[in-house]
């Protein structure tokens, strides 16, 4: 019987120990397949632990360029004897299953193929030290991998090259174990699978890159120069690559520093660092999640009423204290539209790549001084600490915008008559001024009491009214400012698929499969940003259905879209989903199916 | 000692300003309230120390105290936050041009309650900023509760009997290795000014607890906050008075009982204390814990300069900042150049 051959195109779950090592062996695979010219994505399924309970590691394979998790695994290799009865049950139906021989085990099932690997004996026979063993005998797998499925040694060569820096010691002894590993294989294992991966040509002019870094090098080049934060998973790397990339690109020739990164003593404090200084006319900023996000309520809705410029990065995960701090998720989106108390609606910045997220972080200094407004960024744990092929980062193709800002000079010419929250121009945003500034008139007082057109303290009614009515105005002016949403058109299309975030690549590879199996034509659209544009109440009006697809448990964005468009809302259906995982294609389009049924 | 500046209003200082244009919009504090002559102390101080208002910017948090500084200084850069997080909004503003001098006006209850753990952190960093907690041991804004510093026993209407231990603000202060912790009381203008006068001198932190009476809701006789105890109890240490640098400095190489020591600032100018009864150094972090650890004891107030260190570093210090102001950087000094980008791409795999 002619056996069908899947080249490129599956997926391989790795199961470890958590801080056994097992990413360098994992990304170094991941790598390797992507230097092969392969469309690749990985995703990192790890525990809130540092060592000791069971982490997964899926690599996607796709000919086609689908980036999407997939619920299928045809290939599994298990390390971990604590969760092997589960990485044995999760083969896909025709897959293989590798395991390190040290797991003792029967094999209850007919329709897999297995290999044993002698990952423990093997890394024994290396050169390393004995406290590096178990971390290496990880590479055992790269090694049988590489042998089974046909991966590169060169490019597993570049993967680690990559990754060691250089450094000749860890390349050299880690290439030796997977050598060795590849050896073993070619000698003892007969290759009776269908997998094979092939050099391909499909991630030219690509990079990978994590959405924390592309982020934190987005803030550098919008010329970030203060960074207040407290550590939280998952944005904590975003943080942390701010402290490395800043030395290098934000020096003078003298090694003066033009930013200041600083360590808060908790979330409030990072918060109020960096609405100090956006108010004191820095590009300032602060990452944090959910449970940080909550506790920067009062000072956002703070610097909204107060109007001060400042970006919020909020790194999504899923639930509130710990809730499942290592899983993601889209579930803060109403939390921060509405965030701070009394009448507001937030600025909102919605990443939908790596590539975004540099884009966006230079982007949201450039709205947050145009608007004196919060600007916040939503990203998620799967955008941001998994690692993702993407455009390489481009250039800001704008110069910065640094909003009304009043310096001597112009004081000098309005002969220091102005009035720090007088909408002069219509557009609801008024001029400021910042500390150091020397002219005479230069200086107001901020509160967040009632204050009139001078920033005076003012109890009256009608100030009160008439100042939350320009803000209203401001936030109208932010719907032409904000990032233009994404769509894509298909002929004779009636339905229209609206999503956001990180969820565009399930999105994307339902709609292939939506009309493969379903023979349902869609239109797409991905918003980029909160307030609502007119491009995204135009694309609504055109379909006579929408489908809203998103990480969360309550659909947000259609509650947002519903209460803004609420003429539109019958036509507007949710397909959110929130397990802490991202979502699948799969899903997506059972989903909307479903609900195609009971049209 | 210094002969007190008389001042007459019209009288130019060194700035070319008069004392009017230190001055800040009337008071809506109750009359008689302590708050409103630590104001005036700060106008006095800035005045006499020729600081040009532009120069200097306010922040405050919430409450009666935090209101203050809309009272002083018109054409300063203001910001008045949230409760408890004066500290940090200071701490974010101060990078934009580390030659603006922050001041900051805090009570009792924004301080050593709600923003207590804020207040530490920014002690330990060495905020350059003078921190002023007008302490009256109650709430006022919210009609009389009791504050962190009230004092075990107190009795407040609505309230009962405190039963808890009152918090140190100096004690903490120090504990959180404070570079310069002073103790004042509203009553005693002169002692205020010049504290306040040496608080701007400093870089770094300088902490000064001024004991400001609450009029209305806590000024029982027998209270620890109230005029008439602080008046019986107060012991000042030494008396103080600031020396700018452009004048004369009196060198006292001894320092003994009844004589003046000399303490100088970073920037130059110098403080004089005169030490009354107590042979009392200010320079040590050791004696200044003993000895509030024994007013505590003994019931006293004690008023004066608890601590000073000159050689720490402050906050802004410890970043090797460019020599502009980073709030005036131009785009080419903030964003990378184009070639940059291009190795990062080829950085990332």
């Amino acid at each position: 019987m002619a056996v069908k051959k899947f080249t490129n195109d599956f997926s391989i779950t790795i199961a470890t120990v958590n801080g056994s090592g097992s990413q360098t062996a994992n990304v170094t695979l991941l790598r390797a397949l992507f230097k092969m010219g392969i469309p690749v994505s990985g995703k990192n399924l790890f525990p809130s632990n540092i060592q000791g309970l069971p982490t997964w590691y899926t690599i996607r394979l796709s000919k086609d360029g689908y980036i999407a998790r997939r619920d299928e695994q045809e290939i599994v290799v298990a390390m971990n004897p604590a969760s092997f009865a589960k990485d044995l049950a999760s083969v896909s139906p025709g897959g293989v299953l590798f395991y390190s021989d040290d797991i003792k085990f029967t094999l209850d099932r007919s329709d897999i193929i297995t290999y044993p690997m002698p990952a423990k004996q093997l890394a024994r026979t290396s050169d390393v030290s004995p406290n590096l063993r178990d971390y290496i005998a990880n590479m055992v797998y790269v090694g049988v991998l590489v042998q089974m499925l046909g991966i590169s040694m060169e490019a597993i060569q570049q993967a680690l090259n990559f990754h060691f820096k250089g450094k000749e010691g860890p390349i050299n002894s880690n290439l030796g174990v997977i050598r060795a590993g590849a050896e073993w294989a070619a000698q003892n294992l007969k290759k009776n699978d269908p997998y094979y991966v092939k050099r391909h040509d499909r991630t030219n002019g690509m990079i990978m890159a994590d959405g924390n870094t592309a982020g934190a090098l987005g803030a550098i080049y919008g010329g970030v120069q203060f960074a207040a934060w407290y550590p939280i998973t998952p944005a904590t790397s975003l943080a942390e690559s701010l402290n490395v990339y800043l030395p290098q690109l934000r020096k003078t020739p003298e090694g003066k520093q033009t930013y200041a990164v600083l360590q808060a003593e908790d979330e409030i404090a990072a918060i109020g660092m960096a609405v100090g200084a956006g108010w004191a006319g820095l590009r300032a900023m602060t990452s944090t999640s959910g449970p940080g996000i909550s506790l920067m309520s009062e000072y956002t809705g703070l610097a909204l009423f107060t109007e001060v410029p400042v970006v919020v990065w909020d790194v999504q995960r899923i639930g509130p204290s710990t809730g499942l701090p290592t899983r993601t998720a889209q579930g803060d989106l109403t939390a921060i539209y509405y965030l701070g108390h009394g009448d507001k609606q937030h600025v909102i910045l919605l990443p939908g790549s790596v590539n975004e997220c540099f884009e966006f972080g230079w982007k949201a200094f450039d709205l947050a001084e145009r608007l004196q407004s919060p600007v916040f960024v939503l990203s998620d744990l799967d955008l941001g600490m998994n690692q993702w092929m993407t455009k390489p980062f481009e250039y800001p193709d704008v110069p910065m915008d640094r909003g009304k800002v009043l310096w001597e000079k112009d004081l000098e010419q309005l002969n220091g008559i102005w009035a720090r929250y007088k909408d002069v121009d219509g557009d609801g945003i008024p001029f400021r001024t910042v500390t150091g500034n020397k002219h005479h008139a230069a200086a107001y007082f901020t509160r967040g009491s009632g204050h009139d057109e001078n920033a005076h303290l003012s109890e009256d009614a009608l100030n009160w009214e008439a100042n939350m009515a320009r803000l209203k105005r401001k936030y109208t002016t932010a719907q032409a400012l904000v990032p233009k949403p994404i769509e894509e058109k298909t002929p004779g299309a009636k339905i229209g698929l609206i999503t956001y975030g990180s969820s565009e690549s399930a999105v994307q590879e339902a709609r292939t499969l939506l009309k493969q199996t379903g023979d349902l034509k869609t239109n797409f659209l991905r918003m980029r940003a909160l307030p609502i544009t007119q491009e995204v109440s135009n694309f609504i009006k055109k379909h006579e259905r929408i489908y809203i697809i998103e990480a969360n448990r309550d659909g947000q964005m259609r509650q947002i879209l519903s209460a803004t468009m609420p003429d539109q809302a019958p036509k507007l259906r949710s397909a959110a989903h929130s397990d802490g995982l991202p979502l699948t294609a799969r899903w997506v389009k059972n989903t909307i199916l479903a609900q195609e049924k009971k049209v | 000692m210094t002969t007190p500046t008389t001042v007459f209003v019209g009288q130019v200082n060194k700035a070319g300003l008069t004392k009017n244009e230190y001055r800040g919009q009337p008071s809506t504090l109750c009359p008689g309230c302590g708050h409103n002559s630590i104001a005036n102390q700060i106008i006095a101080a800035c005045y006499e120390l020729d600081i040009v208002p532009e120069n200097v910017m306010k922040f405050s948090g919430i409450g009666c105290s935090s209101k203050s500084p809309t009272y002083f200084l018109n054409r300063s850069f203001g910001f008045n936050g949230l409760h408890g997080r004066m500290a940090s909004l200071a701490t974010g503003a101060i990078f934009a041009n580390t030659s603006v001098k922050a001041i900051g006006i805090s009570g009792d209850g924004d301080t050593a309650s709600i923003g207590m753990g804020g207040f530490k952190h920014t002690v330990r960093r060495n905020v350059p900023i003078v921190y002023i907690v007008e302490n009256n041991g109650v709430y006022g804004l919210t009609k009389g509760q009791f504050s962190a510093t009230a004092e075990v026993g107190l009795n407040l209407k609505h309230q009962g009997t405190n039963p808890y231990m009152p918090v140190d603000i100096c004690m903490e202060a120090l504990a959180s290795n404070a570079t310069f912790v002073a103790r004042s009381f509203a009553g005693d203008s002169k002692q205020v000014k010049e504290l306040i006068k040496a608080a701007i001198s400093h870089h770094g932190i300088a902490i000064l607890d001024i004991i400001s009476p609450c009029v209305t809701f806590n000024n029982e006789d027998n209270a620890f906050h109230s005029y008439t105890w602080s008046k019986d109890h107060e012991a000042p240490l030494h008396e103080i008075s600031y020396v700018p640098k452009l004048s004369e400095i009196i060198l006292q190489e001894e320092f003994e009982e009844g004589t003046v020591r000399e303490v100088t600032m970073h920037d130059g100018s110098s403080v004089k204390l005169k030490k009354l009864e107590h042979d009392y150094d200010p320079t040590s972090r050791w004696r200044a814990l003993q000895m509030l650890e024994e007013a505590q004891r003994n019931d006293w107030l004690v008023t004066g300069l608890i601590y000073i260190e000159t050689g720490r570093p402050a906050l802004t210090d410890m970043y090797n900042l460019v020599d502009t102001p980073l709030n005036r950087l131009s785009e080419s000094e903030m964003r990378p150049a184009r070639q940059t980008l291009d190795k990062i791409n080829t950085l990332m795999f």
